[in-house]
């Protein structure tokens, strides 16, 4: 015997009320994700598609040239960015990290210390040309303090057999001070998510074990968080390299034919490595200003082909930057879990 | 009056002789003289206008178990934590009266609260491994207190976990993460830490309420066995536990200590009548 098969009811109005909503909900969605991965895909594409056969070993071992497109190379604006971003992550990031550090654990709750959290998220905001401003103003020229019309009457000192300028006026330091002031609020913030992210236990376990407060930090918290730590930084440095709009005010050259320290290749710090202790104080330019350099020249080959190729070696090193960053988070997260 | 806690502190083990420095065993049934090792007098607790602890008088007997008792938010915990001055890590508190840990104040300016820590242990009720692996867990102690010698702290780290019931289990996974132990094992891996830094207090608080009953029993065994060595000081909210593993039971009311005796005693004949209430679950 065979159970009577039981009819198909017929829906009912409310049982597919919402259903249809939910659809357009989602297609909507959908189409808000693949749009924005569309137009990347479009413009990388562009991009790729302008700068074959221009981006060669040639582009990339060369100096610019001022008439020939087809000799015209980025090396100025990769040592020159290699210089500036070094720079920048040897101040920004002891410095940020500490002032996070401080604010999250050792600082006390109050007043003050609310005014400064305030005003960090605010300078996270700030454009980045106001950064270009106050870098010219106090590192460029350091306020007409230092040199002929100054009141020290001095253009550098000597110090550990570096020969520093004063002022710093348009070379990588000054640049690279720049940028490290415009990441710093990025960093400082990036890095108190992550100090915070570590659960109080860990504190409370570290301090009832007899540890000092330094000890608790230096051993358990700061390793704990030094995943989440690096992503911010690693992103912060990535914004960094993409930055022309300050370094132009502060005055990185357009049009270099030299690379800082005359350091050009690695057989270069063999033959000259007083040329390390001097590439910080030399003038420079950087890619995106290069590009920036070439997207305006007459002749259409620049603007259309060298500029492209100088895209693509720029979105290179940053997708570089990126995936390094997306590569520490997951392998932490897979490593601690709380 | 009879109750289930009674039989449990009734047929209770005999309590493990104590260290030749300590006073002699004493006749079965009677407290034996003890050496203090806390003396708590008249000491109150405040979380900024909150009092959570009113004039507490308590003295903590030498390599015993004394467990505190009493319904949540009663200051049991507030009063362990003043034991080791965890409370200090806690904005806008503060403490009158003194805490003397063998007769020295530890709220006294001469006081190094690190140290003091070093002394008294901790073990909290969630297990807290720090993220590394069982070896650096336990050694993160000896190594805070300038022990560099890698021989010295692995016999360090050896001894902890054999005194907490550990080193077996772990022993040929040491470089694995503390993350990957279970429950019941992170607790032990936590109390193995607290002794590596060599304490002689050891406070604990709700060490087993997380745990699954075979867990429970096995820190309550480790309880039973560290006594020996070490002055134990216990929160629990879990009677039969305090019935089990407590010489000396102190029952917590209102941020008041209403009663603190005996275990035997305060469980089979309390002298007030809240006690009773409490412990035959007529309230908290």
């Amino acid at each position: 015997m065979t159970a009577p098969p039981i009819p198909p009811a017929a829906q009912p109005d409310w049982l597919t009320a919402g259903k249809r909503e939910g659809r357009v909900f989602s297609t909507l969605c959908w189409l808000s994700t693949w749009s924005s991965v569309a137009i990347l895909a479009v413009l990388l594409s562009g991009i790729i598609y302008q700068a074959w056969g221009w981006l060669d070993w040639q582009f990339l071992t060369s100096f610019d040239s001022q008439r020939f497109p087809a000799k015209a190379g980025i090396l100025a604006g990769l040592w020159g960015t290699f210089w500036t971003i070094l720079i920048t992550i040897l101040v920004a990031v002891p410095v940020g990290v500490g002032a996070a550090v401080y604010l999250e654990e050792f600082g006390r709750n109050d007043r003050l210390s609310r005014i400064i959290q305030v005003n960090l998220s605010n300078l996270a905001g700030v454009p980045s040309i106001v950064y270009g401003i106050l870098g010219l103003t106090a590192f460029s020229r350091m306020f007409g303090l230092f040199g002929e019309q100054g009141l020290i009457k001095t253009t550098g000192i000597r110090w550990l057999g570096l020969d520093i300028p004063l002022p710093f006026g348009n070379t990588v330091v000054a640049g690279a001070l720049t940028l490290a002031l415009m990441i710093l609020p990025v960093i400082i913030v990036a890095s108190q998510e992550a100090l915070r992210a570590v659960p109080p236990s860990i504190r409370h376990a570290a301090l009832a074990l007899g540890a000092t407060k330094w000890q608790m930090v230096s051993h358990q918290v700061l390793p704990a968080a030094l995943p989440g730590i690096m992503t911010g930084v690693i992103l912060a440095i990535s914004r960094a390299m993409g930055e022309a709009a300050p370094l132009i005010l502060v005055g990185a050259t357009t049009f270099v034919l030299y690379a800082p320290g005359d350091i050009s290749s690695l057989s270069d710090i063999k033959d000259n490595p007083t040329g390390l202790l001097k590439a910080p104080f030399d003038t420079f330019t950087v890619m995106p200003i290069q590009i920036f350099n070439w997207a305006q020249q007459a002749k259409a080959d620049f603007r259309e082909h060298v500029a492209a190729a100088g895209i693509v070696v720029l979105l290179a090193m940053l997708l570089l930057l990126n995936a390094t960053a997306i590569i520490v988070r997951n392998r932490s997260q897979r490593k601690m879990k709380y | 009056m009879a109750h289930s806690f009674t039989n449990v502190a009734a047929n209770r083990p005999p309590t493990p002789p104590k260290g030749p420095a300590t006073a002699a065993v004493a006749p079965a049934g009677q407290t034996p003289p003890q050496v203090t090792k806390f003396e708590v007098r008249d000491l109150s607790f405040f979380y900024g206008a909150t009092q959570a602890l009113f004039s507490v008088n308590l003295s903590i007997p030498q390599q015993s178990v004394t467990a505190l008792i009493g319904p949540s938010g009663c200051g049991k915990s507030t009063f362990l934590r003043v034991l080791n001055r965890m409370n200090d890590i806690i904005e806008d508190t503060r403490v009158l009266g003194t805490a003397l840990l063998e007769g020295i104040d530890i709220y006294g300016p001469l006081v190094d609260v690190v140290a003091l820590r070093k002394r008294v242990g901790m073990v909290f009720q969630k297990s807290t491994p720090f993220p590394k692996s069982i070896f650096d867990n336990i050694a993160f102690g000896p190594r805070i207190a300038g022990v560099r010698d890698k021989a010295v702290l692995a016999e360090t780290v050896e001894t902890s976990l054999v005194r907490a019931a550990l080193w077996g289990e772990v022993k040929d996974r040491l470089q694995d993460s503390a993350l990957a132990l279970s429950g019941g094992q992170q607790q032990r891996l936590c109390i193995a830490r607290a002794l590596a830094t060599n304490p002689d207090v050891l406070l604990m608080d709700e060490p087993a309420s997380a745990l699954d009953p075979a867990s429970t029993a096995r820190v309550e065994d480790l309880i039973f066995e560290l006594k020996q060595n070490y002055t134990i000081v216990i929160v629990t909210h879990n009677m039969q536990q305090a019935a089990r593993v407590s010489d000396s039971t102190a029952f917590f009311y209102n941020g008041k200590l209403i009663e603190f005796g005996d275990t035997r005693q305060l469980f089979t004949k309390p002298r007030e009548q809240q006690t009773e209430d409490y412990i035959t679950g007529r309230f908290g």
